[in-house]
């Protein structure tokens, strides 16, 4: 294989394994609101044991962009492919990192909330949101198209006022009966994390410019 | 395309051919003053072609024909009344393969200036310590001024060449390739002392290294198949190129 094809053949290779790290790291949230929809303490357990293979996914997809400005000194459309899977992949490890934080929670919540509470179904409404975001910005990414960028970018709005309306339903919840507190913050811990994910989403979305044109958030990189 | 930076050279629509042969297609390129301009592209693109243009090397080449103007700050090279020697003294030239002249190296940086009627002897000392300075080689010659350049390393040998350009006061540097004959160390002292030159003179070089071209060079000419394909400055035709040829080339799929 000549030196260029293995060089296109490397940077094949690392997209591949941002797309792949992607779909687990929005496969971890997904889970994550499954089981809390289900309640299933054992299903969030394999969640928190799953976050391992995301971070090792980061470890590898850092160890080929630095293999790659290592031995290719990479310029124009190769170095702002790299430079953005060394970006992104820190916002999808977190993605990953949130899904995780949630199924810790889910043990404890599932003791102090009632099923079908109307409170867990709207979280779990916002989630699916992140979620979508989720998988819109690694698309967005892949097909390296603006627009769909700036869909993502647009539809955290969404994200960040359903957890303003669940904080508020929550603190009226506290408000009305100070012993459920616990139940309370359990809950807002939850949503927290999945606004976190709509942000970490937005930001994979921010590199689809860079990756185009070399500006991010509208402004010269070089 | 348009350089802000004052052109101290401006060629416009430059064409010539070696015979039959269509070295350079129509090429429009402004040199900025004081700046590192670098010439890249693949063997027989036509960059060597234009950078001898610059001082009317290829004069000497039997069969060739050139259209079109060259403007050196404003006059035009090609004019009767350039005097030939006064535009290579004012446009100096450094080759790939160092040449010295098979004398000292006091000789090596004087044999300019003496061509151009410099005679004091402390004028012409003087000369010679601000070249090789300037050059970043007095240190280590400053000791064996009369001893043969011929024993200087291949490194030593090229900055000499620079220095005896310098001799002769030139306001640009025209550099063909100057380090590929080097090994990585006399490399990176002739690009040190190209950023310091540039603060006082105005330097275009040919290259086929790329890194070098995005080390050194403030702008960046991509040459192929006699043409200018883009120029601009160095940060963008290395990150965000506007043309998928010189895309190909700076990564390395063709060339």
């Amino acid at each position: 294989m000549s030196i260029r094809k293995q060089y296109d053949s490397d940077l094949e290779a690392l997209k591949t394994a941002l797309v792949e790290m992607g779909q687990n790291a929005a496969e971890a949230v997904e889970n994550a609101l499954e089981a809390l929809c289900t309640a299933d303490t054992a299903a969030a357990q394999k969640i928190v044991q799953g976050d391992d293979r995301i971070n090792n996914m980061e470890r590898d997809i850092e160890h080929r962009c630095m293999a790659l400005l290592l031995r290719q000194q990479p310029v124009a459309g190769d170095l702002r492919h790299i430079s953005t899977a060394m970006k992104v992949v820190t916002d999808i490890e977190r993605m990953g990192d949130h899904a995780s934080d949630i199924a810790e929670i889910i043990p404890h919540l599932v003791t102090v909330r009632k099923e079908r509470d109307p409170a867990v179904s709207q979280a779990i409404a916002m989630g699916r949101k992140a979620y979508q975001m989720i998988l819109d910005a690694m698309d967005a990414l892949t097909a390296e198209d603006e627009i769909a960028a700036r869909r993502v970018i647009a539809a955290d709005d969404a994200v960040d006022y359903d957890f303003n309306a669940i904080k508020h339903t929550l603190a009226q919840e506290i408000a009305a009966d100070p012993a459920k507190v616990d139940a309370a913050l359990d809950l807002l811990m939850v949503i927290k994390y999945l606004e976190r994910i709509g942000d970490h989403a937005v930001n994979v979305a921010e590199w689809v410019q860079f990756v185009r044109t070399g500006r991010y958030k509208d402004e010269s990189m070089f | 395309m348009e350089n802000t930076n004052v052109p101290v050279i401006s060629a416009k629509d430059l064409n010539l051919w070696y015979g039959d042969f269509k070295a350079l297609k129509s090429i429009s390129l402004d040199v900025g003053e004081r700046e590192i301009t670098a010439l890249i592209g693949p063997s027989g693109c036509g960059k060597s072609t234009f950078l001898k243009t610059l001082n009317r090397m290829n004069d000497l080449v039997p069969g060739v024909r050139i259209e079109g103007d060259v403007r050196l700050k404003g006059e035009d090279i090609f004019a009767r009344e350039m005097e030939l020697t006064d535009l290579r003294r004012r446009v100096g030239m450094v080759f790939q393969k160092a040449n010295p002249f098979p004398m000292s190296i006091y000789d090596n940086i004087t044999y300019g200036p003496k061509l151009h009627g410099v005679r004091n002897k402390a004028e012409l000392d003087e000369l010679v310590e601000s070249s090789l300075r300037g050059a970043a080689l007095w240190d280590e010659v400053k000791d064996r001024l009369k001893k043969s350049a011929l024993g200087l390393s291949g490194g030593q040998q090229q900055r000499l060449c620079i220095a005896r350009a310098l001799a002769v006061k030139p306001e640009v540097l025209l550099m063909d390739e100057p380090t590929s004959a080097l090994d990585p160390g006399s490399t990176m002292k002739v690009e040190e002392l190209m950023n310091e030159l540039k603060k006082n003179y105005t330097v275009v070089i040919v290259t086929h290294n790329m890194q070098q071209a995005a080390r050194i060079s403030d702008r960046t000419a991509f040459f192929l198949l006699g043409e200018l394909v883009e120029v601009g400055p160095t940060n963008q035709i290395f990150s965000t190129p506007r043309d998928k040829r010189t895309e190909d080339y700076i990564s390395g799929r063709f060339g």
